[in-house]
């Protein structure tokens, strides 16, 4: 580049970008801070005044997160043993009991089954349909791939009112297998509308010298194309699986017990007199902290998936 | 590519004259082939998507309610249509909607295009800060909406203590959530707090796409920096931004979760998005055949919206 360009622009320009750029981020990342600093703040400290910034840290909001309490009298204390581990001893300061685990460790792990179910399934189906799309001349192929994406324009409560009836009906009410197919289904679009973005760039080429080597199609499909598509099909899966990780609107619908994933569940900890913020907060960091580190990873793709594949960087 | 076979000439010899028999097991031809990894994508999306909204349509046009599945089912004809349409109330949680949606996608422009070319200043370290900016809108917006609450709280909510330390205005003299004339604000900050990285990432693009000589020639024709950005940077970007405006709008169309969380709807009715409406109807009204004919109508009017939408993008594209 020469010393002098139109294009590039000034120092003291870039000087003023950054500084409101950098204001924005901070504002914009206080309420994520927020979040992971109340988790480990103690109930009063979490609802002080003016707000805490600076505070001695304390896990009792993750000890509150995995367990289920019951307050105890002084007497009932005395004669119990003296606390074995320092969460006993948290919670015994408080003057309460450990009754058992709380329900978020399963809530989570349904997150996790359902989520990477699902999103098993949709890159599998996706793939397959992507490649018939991208590569073979498949009757009213444009109608198809709108129909595709139309699917998405349906509001989720919309959907819902039938999905529920017809799960009544099978049985697949509140089962991960439900829930996998549900989400699934709302997938697939993303799924196939990235999916044919990405191997459409592949060049046709080595598949073909690849035919031409004796090569099946099924073959040229799984030995040549799929491992030039991983990097594609990798960051599909993740936003297949941060979609079904996020999935509030079906999961309150259609699941209250055995299937029901984390989204429905943060909201409703609660501790004594409301909602039990270090709590909440806790579960809120250990939900949410996955999908951060994904997207500083798909960060390189993150333009694509979010528009279907519509802008490409 | 280590997968290919080595390929001698006498290699190739061997296999351009297959037995027949293999040929038949080993290749299925290229249209069956086409129709094998298709058909299971369909099938689903018929199951998952097309046969419940046919099963909509069809409930559309009773009295059927879920939790009553035994009483005997009536024909009403158009009559939930009717009702929806000529009810008040629903034109006014059309109203709501109409609201959140003109100004989250306001404010989503605004800031997001600002932001976008603020980066495209391309400032040291903007990479990272872009990743790190766009977090919010990966984010469960149960969850953040969730917490959102606590942030709104009058006593102790870390929102209303940043306006008092600003503005000077007492924090517990107002709620943000609970107040029928700040809740609708309320959820457009939190909405355009998680979505403008959305609209910058894809304005960004735009900006990133315009080539540079162009403006190098308008520097040599003298244009000024203001006619520069008008009649060259605007329009460039604007089927970007359109293109923004279509997912960010089809998505508030059918805004639920975060609302829900921020608000449930209330107070009064002022926060009473459409789908929220239809949830009550449809799961704790349990109205199954009415709030299926209003399912149809937001489908219908949101395809419709976004079918006009797409065909004005597509003109501006042609320019």
């Amino acid at each position: 580049m020469s010393a002098y360009s139109a294009t590039e622009p000034s120092a003291a320009s870039k000087w003023v970008a950054g500084t409101l750029v950098t204001l924005y981020m901070v504002i914009t990342l206080l309420p994520l801070a927020w979040i992971i600093s109340t988790g480990f703040k103690t109930g009063p400290d979490s609802i002080s005044y003016p707000p805490k910034v600076i505070f001695s840290p304390s896990i009792e909001g993750y000890v509150n997160l995995f367990t289920d309490r019951t307050r105890a009298t002084p007497e009932q204390l005395a004669t119990m043993p003296p606390p074995e581990n320092f969460v006993d001893e948290i919670v015994q300061r408080r003057g309460e009991v450990i009754t058992g685990p709380s329900r978020f460790g399963e809530r989570f792990l349904n997150s996790v089954i359902i989520g990477f179910g699902s999103t098993f399934l949709s890159i599998f189906l996706g793939t397959l349909a992507a490649y018939a799309f991208s590569r073979f001349k498949v009757p009213l192929k444009d109608d198809l791939l709108f129909f595709i994406l139309s699917t998405r324009m349906m509001p989720p409560i919309a959907v819902a009112i039938p999905i529920f009836l017809m799960y009544r009906e099978l049985g697949l009410s509140d089962t991960h297998l439900g829930m996998i197919l549900l989400y699934t289904g709302v997938n697939i679009s993303l799924a196939v509308w990235l999916l044919k973005g990405f191997i459409d760039e592949i060049p046709r080429e080595y598949e073909e010298a690849a035919l031409i080597d004796g090569y099946t199609r099924f073959q040229a499909f799984r030995k040549v194309v799929l491992p030039q598509a991983a990097t594609g099909i990798a960051s599909t899966a993740i936003f297949c699986l941060i979609f079904a990780w996020n999935e509030y609107a079906f999961a309150v619908l259609l699941t209250s017990g055995t299937a029901q994933t984390a989204p429905p569940f943060i909201p409703t900890i609660i501790g004594v007199g409301g909602q039990d913020w270090p709590a909440v907060a806790a579960g809120a960091t250990l939900f949410l902290l996955p999908v951060m580190i994904f997207t500083i990873l798909l960060r390189k793709h993150l333009l694509r998936g979010i528009t279907f594949g519509a802008v490409r960087k | 590519m280590q997968d290919t076979p080595p390929a001698t000439p006498a290699d190739r010899l061997a296999r351009a004259t297959p037995p027949t028999l293999a040929r038949k097991v080993r290749g299925l031809s290229d249209r069956s082939i086409a129709w094998i990894f298709v058909a299971p994508t369909i099938l689903l999306l018929l199951a998952i998507n097309i046969f419940p909204l046919i099963w909509t349509i069809r409930l559309s046009f009773t009295n059927f309610r879920a939790n009553r599945p035994n009483e005997p089912l009536e024909w009403v004809g158009l009559r939930n249509y009717e009702r929806i349409l000529t009810d008040p109330d629903v034109w006014q949680t059309m109203q709501a909607t109409a609201h959140f949606l003109f100004w989250t996608l306001f404010f989503q422009v605004l800031l997001g295009f600002a932001l976008a070319w603020l980066i495209n200043r391309k400032f040291r370290g903007n990479d990272l800060m872009t990743t790190l900016i766009v977090l919010p809108m990966m984010l469960s917006p149960a969850v953040v909406g969730n917490f959102w609450t606590f942030l709104y709280q009058p006593q102790i909510g870390l929102i209303n203590y940043a306006v008092e330390f600003v503005t000077g205005i007492p924090a517990s003299s107002f709620t943000m959530l609970g107040s029928v004339s700040l809740a609708p604000w309320a959820i457009v900050i939190v909405d355009t707090w998680m979505w403008t990285p959305f609209v910058m990432l894809i304005c960004l693009a735009g900006l990133r796409s315009i080539p540079d000589y162009i403006y190098e020639a308008a520097e040599i024709d003298r244009a000024s920096k203001w006619r520069q950005f008008w009649t060259m940077t605007v329009p460039m970007v604007l089927p970007f931004l359109m293109l923004a405006v279509l997912f960010r709008g089809i998505e508030n169309f059918k805004m639920f979760d975060l609302v829900v969380l921020l608000t449930g709807g209330g107070p009064g009715d002022t926060t009473l998005l459409s789908s929220i409406e239809l949830k009550r109807e449809a799961f704790e009204k349990w109205r199954t055949g009415y709030s299926s004919a209003y399912a149809i109508i937001l489908f219908v009017t949101v395809f419709g919206l976004a079918s006009i939408y797409v065909k004005a993008l597509n003109k501006v594209k042609e320019r």
